[in-house]
């Protein structure tokens, strides 16, 4: 409708509308207008995953292979050196990435389906069972997860498998949480009125409703979850009561070198064999909380942030 | 209002003054070359669609602009002043001191944490001019003019205790607190109920006479526009459309846009008796948990007719249309769809009785799943309650969207894609694709544009007689009911007050409230305020 | 009743429950041991007998709710039983109370987390009001990346760091924090300012950001424009118009960070070989000395809710709608 005109048609009527645009292409404009740190953080994300992906194909050396020089310096042998009983550092830092990252992503995925299920269902069914779970959350969240965690691992001991569930079923009440507050907030929209009206099932509008409009901060939580979960991993691991050997893992990699460091004046080395898999763990996180940042940026919608 | 015989001298002088905005990434202009020139003591009303720019305009006035916007060119001449090349430290002594500004939403406006007189009389403190003794008194006996009950003491409660229409005048005294020469009045009784409007319209144009202040007057409801300014001044786009004193600009005005916002509430229907009734309310209680909402409402609605059911918030006619859906069992008596009661629950109503009552919302907005294209949105219940599949489904969602004259371009977009009356018309689609016999119509127009609303209205009554279907049109606009109804029902504090056949019902002598509401909506005539509060002191 | 004395009391029996949950759980703890675990912690070599005492010592005889208030009623007479260290299989017992061994590292830990808090809470504050303030400047984007980046650190590799720059390229403190109680005042803060700088740069970057979006947040209040428009100065918009709504907000950001800091401190401690409660409960937990770890869990956790309950209570004093019903 040109300005001015006075004849009015339902086609024609323009407001603040958007143009119409398909996914690939709000993708690539996206892309095109993120900022270089994202860029960066999305480029490491990739190298991680590939690294970790093809762990055995990359490493020179099997996780636990022990050669009969410790402490052995860089070489073309060993790039990185061996540890204290003759391991090559590079090999275990390619496994490292497979497991300690492997482990965080499985523990997230495995939070998210446990608390994303039950808040969902919480805010659709805001009766005895969203009063009753969400009194649960609040005493587990009483307890600060780390020390949590550290008891119940004394309790049932630290393998992998219990180190997932324990870590998982912690940190899921904090996805509860977030997944209950936001779907709430689309449960009270009149389409999910409407939708129950209409007679549909709990199923289809758990699915077709809310879930695709909760999904943005979901994604946001993800990437920072499993920042929280891959440090909680590393932090329980170099404490010791982590991943243990003699699975190759970044945490312990450090606890392992750690105590030579303050020889850093006498011999630079000491210090790049825990730094290098603290480093590994710090440029993850980096990364992944760069593009979380971005991300949220982006899809909040924040219109006082110019 | 009669207009000022004398005018004074010019005090404000906006010169092509042109604001921008950023939003995705970009610059858009939202005030795009407006000049303004207002006098001393002369109201200007300043009107238009949403979009127009005319609270961004109102705050360029003062020199102000919001967050993330700026003054592209041109100039603000406030009293021989450009404000516009003005520092932020000169700015302020102009702000809450020479030039103040009355906010839509008076209960967000107000600090929480401080008494009301302390607001009051914050800018009139700061000039330093009065004692805190002098500016209190002066405050109270602002309160005592404005009509705010007890106001020797109103002043030192807080913000939360005290209602919307009652801190709307409270702000209206704080913005006169320190005698200003400019007001900023920005749309101030949008958020309030009619019969609060009344009361609050008359507060502010009696102090605004009385201390002869100037002011911008920023609304998109003409009516009340007329009630306020000398002169008013059209804006859409960003632009002027016209600009004419009162009286001349509502008699006659020049510009075909102009001529459509004034045609809006022409739309008339002939009255219809209906036949047989498809549903009725018998003895209907319902509550919130403990808060009773719902008194012993008893409503008849005959085949293929609009019943309309006014009121004000509060008044319990959206919780009426809860209860005719099943998402709120009523607590005491029957709902009668087609000669059968219709369960309690939602849950246990059959599909089929719940395919044949379908309802549309206020905000479109929200009533559709902004992940959804439109052709998924009219689909589903097309699946859902006929068992449509494929090109079947296809043709019919075309089919439905050619009834509201739309076209098959449209099925792929996403609700976020369309303007506000196109959203409103896809709901009404979706309505329709249930084939239903009745359908309820909460404010289905009223976040609309005035323009577009009379798309809509037509379109409602065009699909009636088309299609047969009953209405029942829950509203607080007057205008729409006068416009659409043959029947109507008049609810107030949960109760049915009045109701009959829509002439009957406006046909006076009234119940108490009906007169009341009535009596309250402005009318489009520049002596109706005076006239009606000259009635109601002497009646 | 007032409705602010009734909201607190409300807060104080539902922290009291919380606490109750809590201590129910930490409590169970012991219950879901293996059966065996006598056995392990004695030795192979110990005998039916000296078993069989030891479970009758821990009251293993007797039902749980009986143990649950014993328990409970040692622990608030300052008694958390004895632990499974210095044990054998001969049934000799050189045990040591936990209370003993928690007592004096507990002092340690809060000297710790006091000095960190003293640093931190005022940085942070600082920080995230004036980037609010000057939100979207070169300033205020920089420290959001700085902070963004920090948060991201593991602790350990913040401390290691430190260690790698302080400690030993640039020898200016001490890399092992080891104190007792001869230790003077200014030799203690001396030798765990390394525990404290780590503490407060992992605390300063998550407190600085929530300040930030709480006073962002606060500020988009149509009432703050108002403020504006009616002349008031920057400076009188912060102080008179923000601040007063902004106590339950910053009360909130500033206690979760303190607990945040509970958490903080086991990791810390155990890089500086600081005796605190934090490393004694890792050893416990490598030990499996259950009733160390119960003592520990319990004080930490008690900490935690204490700390959230004076954010709520803040929030609740200085809610003008419940200061001043209507």
């Amino acid at each position: 409708m040109t300005q001015g005109s006075d004849t009015y048609s339902a086609t024609g009527e323009v407001g603040s509308v958007r143009e119409k645009r398909t996914f690939w292409t709000r993708l690539k404009i996206d892309l095109k207008k993120s900022p270089w740190t994202a860029r960066i953080g999305m480029l490491i994300i990739f190298f991680y995953a590939f690294v970790a992906l093809f762990a055995p194909l990359i490493a020179p050396y099997g996780q636990a292979e022990v050669f009969p020089t410790p402490y052995a310096p860089w070489s073309s042998e060993f790039i990185f050196g061996t540890d204290q009983i003759g391991r090559d550092t590079f090999s275990r830092m390619i496994y490292g990435a497979r497991n300690t990252v492997g482990i965080a992503v499985a523990t997230t995925l495995l939070a998210f389906l446990i608390g994303g299920a039950l808040g969902l269902a919480a805010a659709i069914d805001r009766s005895y069972f969203d009063q009753a779970l969400s009194r649960m959350v609040d005493v587990l969240m009483a307890i600060p997860s780390l020390i949590f965690a550290l008891v119940l691992l004394s309790i049932f001991g630290s393998t992998i498998l219990n180190l997932i569930i324990i870590i998982a079923v912690l940190d899921s009440t904090r996805v509860f949480r977030l997944t209950r507050a936001v779907a709430i907030n689309v449960v009270v929209m009149d389409y999910v009125e409407a939708a129950r009206l209409r007679g549909e099932g709990l199923g289809w509008i758990m699915r077709k409703e809310i879930l695709p409009n909760i999904m943005p901060p979901l994604i946001a939580e993800f990437g920072l979850r499993f920042c929280f979960v891959f440090l909680s991993i590393a932090a329980l691991s170099f404490l010791g009561v982590g991943i243990q050997p003699p699975s190759a893992d970044w945490g312990s990699m450090v606890r392992e070198n750690a105590k030579m460091m303050i020889y850093a004046q006498f011999d630079p080395n000491v210090v790049l064999r825990p730094l290098l898999p603290a480093t590994a763990i710090a440029l993850l996180t980096v990364a992944v909380n760069f593009v979380v940042d971005w991300f949220l940026h982006k899809t909040s919608g924040l219109r006082d942030e110019h | 209002m009669s207009i000022k015989s004398e005018k004074g001298e010019v005090l404000l002088d906006i010169k092509g003054l042109e604001v921008e905005g950023f939003s995705d990434e970009k610059w858009h202009d939202i005030v795009k070359g407006v000049d303004v020139t207002l006098r001393r003591g002369e109201i200007m009303g300043l009107i238009g669609e949403s979009g127009a720019g005319k609270s961004t305009l109102g705050l360029a006035a003062m020199g102000y602009t919001q967050p993330g916007c700026r003054i592209k060119v041109g100039e603000v001449n406030f009293d021989g002043v450009n404000l516009v090349k003005l520092s932020d430290a000169k700015m302020r002594s102009y702000w809450g001191n020479r030039m103040t500004y009355v906010a839509q939403s008076a209960a967000a406006s107000f600090n929480p944490a401080h008494r009301l007189i302390a607001q009051t009389t914050a800018a009139t403190l700061r000039s330093g001019n009065f004692s805190k003794e002098e500016a209190y008194g002066d405050a109270r006996e602002l309160y005592e003019a404005l009509n705010l009950p007890n106001p020797h003491n109103i002043g030192e409660r807080y913000p939360h205790q005290v209602s919307g229409g009652q801190l709307q005048r409270v702000m209206t005294a704080m913005a006169i607190s320190p005698r200003p020469d400019l007001i900023v009045f920005d749309e101030p009784t949008t958020a309030l109920d009619v019969t609060t409007q009344v009361e609050v319209l008359s507060a502010m144009r009696r102090i605004v006479e009385n201390f002869n202040t100037a002011a911008i007057y920023i609304t998109h409801d003409l009516a009340v526009v007329a009630q306020m300014a000398d002169f008013i001044k059209v804006l859409r786009y960003g632009k002027e459309v016209e600009e004419a004193p009162t009286r001349q600009m509502l008699s006659d005005p020049k510009e075909a846009y102009t001529k459509s916002l004034w045609s809006v509430r022409s739309l008339k229907k002939k009255e219809h008796q209906g036949g047989d009734s498809i549903l009725s309310l018998n003895g209907i209680n319902a509550s919130y948990g403990k808060a009773k909402v719902l008194y012993n409402v008893n409503i008849e609605v005959a085949k293929g007719t609009t019943v309309a059911v006014v009121g004000e918030s509060g008044s319990g006619k959206s919780t009426a249309a809860r209860v005719i859906t099943g998402l709120l069992p009523q607590t005491a008596g029957t709902v009668e769809f087609d000669g059968k009661a219709l369960p309690k629950e939602l849950c246990d109503r059959s599909k089929e009785e719940k395919r044949r009552i379908q309802m549309i919302y206020q905000m479109a907005d929200t009533a559709m799943n902004p992940r959804q294209t439109v052709s998924e949105i009219i689909g589903r219940p097309l699946e859902f309650y006929l068992g449509m599949r494929g090109s079947k489904k296809t043709a019919r969602t075309i089919e439905l969207l050619e009834m509201i004259e739309l076209d098959e371009e449209f099925m792929q977009r996403l609700p976020s894609e369309l303007s506000g009356g196109q959203k409103q018309r896809i709901c009404i689609a979706r309505a329709l694709a249930a084939e239903p016999d009745f359908i309820i119509c909460d404010e289905v127009t009223s976040a609309l544009d005035q323009i577009v609303q009379e798309g809509i209205l037509k379109l409602l009554m065009r699909l009636q007689k088309e299609l047969g279907l009953t209405y029942l049109f829950i509203t607080h606009d007057i205008s729409t009911v006068k416009a659409i109804s043959d029947q109507v029902v008049v609810m107030n504090k949960g109760e049915v007050v009045e109701q009959g056949q829509k002439t009957d019902v406006f046909k006076p002598p009234h119940p108490e409230y009906t007169e009341l509401l009535l009596s309250s909506v402005p009318e489009m005539d520049p002596d109706w305020l005076t006239n009606l509060n000259v009635g109601r002191s002497s009646g | 009743m007032h409705p602010v004395t009734k909201t607190v009391l409300q807060r104080l029996g539902l922290g009291l429950a919380t606490l109750f949950v809590v201590s129910i759980i930490i409590f169970s703890a012991i219950e879901m041991l293996p059966g065996d675990f006598g056995q392990a912690i004695l030795g192979q070599a110990a005998t039916e007998e000296t078993v069989a005492a030891f479970r009758r010592e821990l009251g293993l005889d007797q039902p749980p709710y009986l143990r649950y208030l014993q328990w409970v009623g040692g622990a608030i007479q300052g008694d958390l039983g004895t632990s499974f260290s210095g044990r054998n299989a001969s049934g000799i017992d050189r045990s040591r109370a936990v209370v003993d061994l928690i007592a004096p590292r507990l002092w340690n830990t809060l000297f710790l987390a006091g000095m960190t808090a003293v640093i931190a809470v005022p940085i942070s504050l600082a920080l995230g009001i004036t980037t609010a303030l000057y939100r979207n400047s070169f300033y205020d984007r920089s420290v959001n990346t700085a902070t963004l980046t920090t948060i991201s650190f593991p602790e350990f590799f913040v401390a290691y760091i430190l260690i790698l720059l302080l400690a030993s390229l640039y020898p200016v403190f001490p890399s092992l924090a080891n104190v007792d109680d001869s230790t003077p005042v200014g030799e203690r803060i001396f030798r765990t300012a390394l525990p404290a700088l780590t503490l407060t740069l992992v605390i300063v970057a998550h407190m600085m950001r929530m300040t930030r979006a709480a006073i962002i947040n606060l500020l988009a209040s149509p009432y703050i424009q108002m403020a504006r428009l009616s002349g008031a100065s920057q400076t009188e918009v912060i102080v008179k118009h923000a601040l007063p709504n902004a106590w339950a907000p910053i009360a909130t950001v500033i206690a979760f960070n303190l607990a945040y800091l509970v958490v903080g401190v086991v990791v810390v401690e155990v890089v500086f070989v600081y005796p605190g409660v934090g490393q004694l409960m890792v050893d416990a937990v490598t030990s499996r000395d259950i009733p160390v770890v119960q003592g520990c869990a319990l004080i930490f956790a008690m900490t935690y809710i204490l700390l959230n309950l004076i954010a709520d209570i803040i929030g609740i004093i200085t809610n003008p709608r419940l200061l001043h019903p209507k």
